[in-house]
């Protein structure tokens, strides 16, 4: 998927950044090693918050790091895919972004304008 | 090659982990993303997985001492479990996930108990066997069995 997406976006000559949100680390680092043999440039994050920390949308005085992609957990504690989801839609800055959720649960109780420009990616069901 | 070499010890134990279903082909795609560049990439993803699941199984405990049983929170723990469980490929131990949930359903408070206590049995039983193989595979040193299987 990462490939198809760096087919979409990349002109070549940049590496696509992809920032993988995980709650589980063991696989966080999956995602990362999987996107890396992608020739994608990857940072893993283990939650909703550090990976709004990491874009800068945390209300801190910092510029995020500039990211190409979001891949993201649904089911999260803290804050869910959905709610991160939201924030990034809500944000000038990184509502571009094209999201990816990844979810094995058939939760998904309403598709709002919020996952407008977002895809989601139904793993086999778990 | 001698019955003995560490390599073939090493294959050996690796084998026996499938035909005994202690793990699956998950396992098997860790393996394969695993190379000279990245020589530790499956342990390090276990390690992270025993690492994050002993959090989880304190929850589970904890949750599983209050009365009554919260049977949507326990489930909800034990979805994350699964998951995690199925990314390395342990088997046995994402049966006894799938056990659980389903006593969860039920609203089965003895089933999800017993079942807990066999899925932690399970749980360390995996990680011992894990445990060895991996210090063989460094005593072993590098191979083509511990990298990419054919």
């Amino acid at each position: 998927m990462a490939v198809a997406a760096g087919e979409v976006f990349a002109s070549g000559s940049q590496e696509l950044h992809v920032l993988a949100v995980d709650d589980s680390n063991a696989d966080g680092k999956i995602i990362e090693r999987l996107l890396k043999i992608s020739s994608c440039k990857a940072t893993a994050v283990e939650s909703g918050i550090r990976a709004l920390q990491f874009l800068g949308l945390d209300g801190e005085k910092h510029s995020g790091y500039n990211v190409n992609l979001i891949m993201t957990d649904y089911s999260m504690p803290g804050m869910t895919g959905y709610e991160l989801l939201k924030k990034i839609k809500e944000s000038s800055a990184c509502r571009q972004i094209p999201v990816v959720i990844m979810s094995s649960e058939n939760i998904l109780t309403r598709i709002d304008r919020y996952f407008f420009n977002s895809i989601i990616f139904l793993l086999h069901r778990v | 090659m001698d019955r003995n070499h560490p390599h073939r010890q090493l294959a050996l134990m690796r084998q026996s982990f499938f035909d005994q279903g202690y793990l699956d082909e998950q396992f098997i795609q860790l393996e394969e993303l695993q190379d000279d560049a990245n020589p530790n990439f499956v342990e390090e993803v276990v390690t992270s997985y025993y690492r994050d699941s002993a959090r989880l199984i304190l929850n589970i405990e904890q949750a599983l001492e209050k009365k009554p049983l919260d049977f949507n929170k326990l489930d909800g723990y034990m979805h994350q479990f699964k998951g995690s469980s199925s990314s390395i490929g342990a088997e046995k131990v994402k049966a006894e996930c799938t056990q659980f949930r389903e006593y969860c359903r039920a609203g089965n408070g003895e089933g999800c108990i017993r079942t807990f206590q066999q899925l932690k049995k399970e749980y360390t039983t995996l990680k011992k066997k894990l445990e060895a193989y991996f210090q063989l595979a460094r005593q072993a040193g590098p191979s083509e069995t511990a990298c990419r299987p054919k």
